[in-house]
């Protein structure tokens, strides 16, 4: 099967967060056109230099067409993806491609959601299909209960591993003036929060905030003169394996383990060539599971190797080191808010900054562990 | 003709529990237009009603509304499916129980619903 990618071709040229947290007044699409606005500036570049939209708005189907509308352009291509949360490291695949491919020049990835002040609710419109429903599962927390639950039968993951994904978050969260969740947590907290559905309790579920995220992509030689130091991309790939959990081989076995192999084997790094790891904890057994599939970690030892402080500041693998969905923001879909702490790191931007990271992998989910999706950004010095 | 869909929910309302099965005997569920993954065709069986428990959740409400649990539970033809399993209160239920399915008839749709094998 070929597996081809323009490897280091295109780069990260501009990127931005907007409104992380609480945002009150403004609408999602004013949100999402300041953090695409404060993205081209950092490039260096302005909206007349767009020419590819890639979006994917919770509660907006034609999220691509509203965009060019808001902001007035006319893109010659445009990507309404919806593959959930992960949506956005699909975004990174397909512009790499067409930007090598001479199909676009500019490619402006954004999002944004004021979920908290609206409501304070998960603002999709996404739910159970017709088979699961009758059964009234709360979605989607329930499906990834069903796989924490059977993690915990198959390997003896217990609620403690569980609150030590939280706990490491917490503590990222903790130094970063950007997070919504800054307060110290404890173990004996987490363990006492709660129930939802169990296993799953309120101190194992990300927030709910506002936030607007946006990248600017364009190929590397014109990111070379731009604002700002060009990230390249050097893999990125996506696994489809399932919609509802019902219907995955093992639920305790997410396509994270094709994704990742895949965009590592395109970037040509090993696990010890990366140096961080941004990854989508909309629950905490997600950081479990990722680092599984991923290969940080063997399958079924994801819980006592987070439980080992190997994820938390001063750890032997830095996870999430901008607090994660758990403690820096989650408005709803958080795919490119990972990608954009990882080219922080590389860009030695990053509030909890690492230093001399030359390799970041940004994974992200989407649906209930249906959609995984892997993107390796570098440093100049990988090309 | 209807699709396989309206079959399986007519077949429900009279009572009986089917899946689907591939050329090769490989059990599917929900019903489908073509075997998953080689398109080949399907054939219609009725499933035995056992099963184990595969997963489970314990959702819980605000009292006074009681705690009820979700439950995948894998058919001994193979197939996997959501359902509920009654006549359990927290901490009965565990992975790799048996249970066996009935059709409840009480609701609006007839609904598959399972009970403990050994309280059958």
């Amino acid at each position: 099967m070929s597996d081809a990618f323009p490897r280091g071709r295109s780069a990260i040229a501009g990127l931005a967060t907007y409104g992380v947290g609480e945002t009150p007044g403004q609408t999602s699409m004013e949100m999402t056109a300041r953090a695409g606005l404060l993205a081209l500036a950092d490039a260096g570049l302005g909206l007349g230099d767009v020419d590819a939209l890639y979006i994917c708005q919770p509660d907006d189907f034609f999220a691509g067409l509203s965009f060019a509308e808001y902001l007035g352009i006319r893109p010659r291509y445009t990507d309404n993806n919806r593959t959930g949360g992960s949506a956005f490291m699909s975004h990174v695949a397909s512009a790499a491609l067409a930007l090598d491919a001479g199909y676009i020049d500019c490619a402006l990835i954004a999002y944004g959601s004021n979920q908290r002040s609206r409501g304070g609710k998960l603002a999709t419109k996404i739910t159970s299909n017709q088979w699961d429903a009758p059964y009234r599962p709360i979605f989607p927390v329930t499906s990834y209960a069903l796989a924490a639950q059977r993690h915990m039968h198959l390997y003896g993951t217990t609620r403690e591993h569980l609150a030590h994904v939280a706990l490491s978050a917490r503590a990222w969260a903790v130094t970063n003036p950007e997070a919504f969740a800054r307060a110290p947590l404890t173990l004996e907290e987490c363990l006492s929060a709660r129930m939802i559905s169990t296993p799953i309790s309120r101190a194992d579920c990300c927030l709910v905030t506002d936030g607007a995220a946006a990248i600017v992509m364009t190929r590397t030689d014109r990111a070379r003169n731009l604002a700002r130091p060009p990230v390249p991309v050097l893999g990125a790939a996506a696994a489809a394996w399932w919609n509802s959990i019902v219907q995955a081989e093992d639920m305790t076995v997410t396509g994270a383990q094709e994704s990742g192999a895949r965009a590592m084997a395109m970037a040509g790094v090993t696990h010890a060539d990366i140096a961080t790891v941004q990854l989508y904890d909309a629950f905490t057994i997600n950081t479990i599971l990722f680092l599984e599939d991923l290969g940080f970690c063997a399958k079924g030892e994801g819980g006592p190797f987070v439980a080992s402080g190997a994820i938390a500041p001063g750890g032997s693998l830095p996870v999430n080191t901008n607090g994660g969905g758990l403690s820096y923001c989650h408005p709803g879909m958080y795919g490119l808010f990972a990608i954009i702490e990882a080219a922080r790191q590389i860009r030695g931007e990053a509030a909890n900054p690492l230093g001399g990271v030359d390799v970041a992998l940004a994974h992200g989910n989407g649906g209930t562990l249906s959609s995984q999706a892997t993107v390796i950004l570098g440093s100049a010095a990988t090309l | 003709m209807s699709g396989p869909e309206a079959q399986w929910r007519a077949a429900l309302a009279e009572g009986r529990l089917l899946i689907q099965r591939t050329a090769d005997g490989k059990a599917v569920f929900p019903p489908r237009v073509m075997a998953p993954g080689e398109g080949g065709a399907l054939e219609w069986v009725e499933a035995s009603g056992g099963g184990t428990v595969h997963s489970f959740s314990w959702i819980q409400q605000r009292p006074p509304e009681p705690t009820f649990n979700v439950a995948v539970v894998e058919l001994d033809e193979g197939a996997r499916l959501m359902s509920r399993v009654v006549g359990v209160v927290e901490g009965e239920l565990a992975i790799g129980q048996r249970v066996a399915a009935f059709i409840d008839t009480d609701g609006a749709e007839p609904l598959v619903l399972f009970r403990r094998e050994d309280a059958a």
